[in-house]
């Protein structure tokens, strides 16, 4: 990154905190709904000190890692599925669109009714919430193979089995990183709806339980750090891989 | 014979238009380490029947053999090179050159072949790279070095210098020329180009359109490298020109009638 832009985003950070110490400062809000910058960081760096928030964070991750594992499998089987089954995809095709366009708290109750106030539950909201975009680009994936590499494999004898794992599915990797990174995005969304109904742990839960006795400083700290984890993972991880994989596949300069 | 494509028929079936023939009842003898180009107007169905050599294609009648046998699918014993170099993005220009050799030869035996065929076409240097850092005309070399690599008994070639530019394509000529003298492959070489028709083959065969066929046969018996000024290779271009106008002229007509059905 280029220093002009570094020092850009760190103004405009400083600017947005200038604006809410002013505020603040007013005093137009009551303190108890509106608690300073400096106060937001200390009950962080408190949550951090006792380990409060470093355990919540741990369970969010083992539910995310668990749930995200699932939906990824799950998703890549349906996806294969419906990109090679004719059949499949005219007859089902369309209830995964309907499927996807559920958005994730909807299945909390569901969830929560079915297999009970557990970890479990949260673990199926965050498959229920990955598995359908895996699978809607998987089948994408499947689809945009371009067919000269087909043709070329087929020239040089391949075919079956073989053609399928040396030239299609390595062909539709980038559509499948793309998969990945949207099932990690749907996933994360999904499990803080599904941790704020759970009774715990996780990071969805310790936002509730600071809600439900009026931490507003523990509120908004928690809002900052799924924001921070989630971009930072996306840009860490998953967006590097896309773009990694993009520029090999020749889909970007 | 070594390549016969015996009165074959490509008719493709369509169930709102009813069935389309591209073209029936082509005949055409291929003799060894000879250089044929199929030259024709879009719409005659040379790169289809070509194709239907490689075995992409079904046949809808007739046969072709190569040698004794029968073509009804792709294999090794044709390699293929397309308008579109068509490598693996996911693997290095001598993995790429290596892949038609997986399960053929033995680990390091697949390595000197890969490196014998990217000498031939003057790409040693980038041997460890990725398709995406080479040019349009470095990828389609490794394209023929890839078809090459499998030792096939025919090359087949659809307009491979099509996408080209101006420059590339006249080095690349060259270069398969050299390829040519050098592995005296049977070449089969799908083309719209007259000129590169008569630059690079021994025999040129012409197709017409509508309905797809062969309209003539020459034999270039002029010695390499052919001059574009060469006195022979004008007479020629002009005499294929001449045939060409009237299939291109049909196709103008019918779609000047159309338009004129259709206009009020």
């Amino acid at each position: 990154m280029k220093p002009s832009i570094l020092i850009k985003r760190i103004l405009f950070i400083v600017v947005v905190i200038g604006i809410w110490q002013a505020v603040y400062m007013s005093g137009y809000f009551p303190e108890i709904q509106f608690p300073s910058p400096i106060r937001v960081f200390n009950s962080l760096i408190e949550g951090f000190a006792d380990g409060t928030l470093i355990k919540a964070l741990i369970a969010s991750f083992k539910h995310l890692l668990i749930g995200l594992t699932l939906a990824i499998t799950f998703g890549t089987l349906l996806g294969v599925l419906f990109g090679k089954s004719r059949q499949a995809d005219e007859t089902a095709g369309m209830y995964l669109i309907a499927m996807q366009s559920i958005p994730s708290i909807v299945w909390v109750p569901l969830a929560i009714m079915l297999i009970g106030l557990n970890e479990t539950a949260v673990i199926f909201v965050v498959v229920l919430g990955g598995t359908f975009v895996m699978a809607l680009n998987v089948r994408t994936a499947v689809h945009s193979v371009p067919p000269q590499f087909i043709k070329a494999a087929r020239t040089m004898g391949s075919k079956g089995l073989d053609l399928f794992f040396k030239v299609e599915v390595p062909a539709s990797l980038p559509y499948f990183m793309t998969g990945i990174r949207l099932a990690w995005a749907f996933s994360w969304r999904a499990l803080m709806a599904g941790e704020l109904l759970s009774n715990g742990p996780g990071l969805g839960y310790s936002l509730r339980y600071a809600m439900d006795f009026a931490v507003m400083e523990q509120v908004i700290g928690i809002i900052i750090i799924v924001g921070v984890v989630g971009s930072i993972v996306d840009q860490m991880i998953f967006s590097k891989l896309e773009k990694k994989v993009m520029k090999r596949w020749g889909l970007i300069k | 014979m070594f390549l016969q494509i015996k009165e074959v028929t490509k008719r493709f079936e369509d169930q709102q238009e009813g069935s389309f023939e591209v073209f029936s009842g082509v005949d055409l003898k291929i003799e060894k380490n000879q250089f044929v180009s199929i030259l024709g107007p879009s719409g005659c169905g040379k790169s289809t029947l070509l194709s239907m050599v490689a075995g992409l294609e079904s046949i809808t009648e007739g046969t072709i053999f190569l040698g004794d046998e029968k073509v009804t699918q792709p294999d090794t014993d044709r390699g293929m090179v397309f308008q579109q170099p068509a490598l693996f993005p996911w693997l290095s220009v001598t993995d790429n050159v290596i892949f038609p050799l997986k399960g053929k030869l033995a680990k390091d035996e697949r390595k000197k072949v890969a490196a014998k065929h990217l000498k031939m076409v003057h790409l040693t240097r980038f041997k460890d790279s990725y398709p995406h850092e080479l040019s349009g005309g470095m990828q389609q070399r490794v394209a023929i070095a890839r078809a090459l690599a499998m030792d096939p008994k025919v090359l087949l070639m659809d307009e491979p210098f099509g996408a080209l530019d101006e420059q590339t394509r006249h080095i690349l000529h060259d270069e398969l020329m050299k390829i040519f003298e050098e592995t005296k492959k049977t070449i089969l070489f799908v083309t719209h180009s007259i000129q590169e028709a008569i630059k690079l083959s021994d025999r040129v065969i012409v197709m017409g359109t509508r309905p797809g066929r062969i309209i003539a046969d020459f034999s270039v018996d002029i010695e390499r490298p052919r001059q574009r000024d060469d006195l022979r290779v004008i007479e020629m271009e002009k005499e294929i020109m001449s045939l060409l106008k009237v299939e291109i002229n049909k196709v103008l007509k019918e779609e000047l009638d159309h338009e004129a059905k259709h206009t009020y």
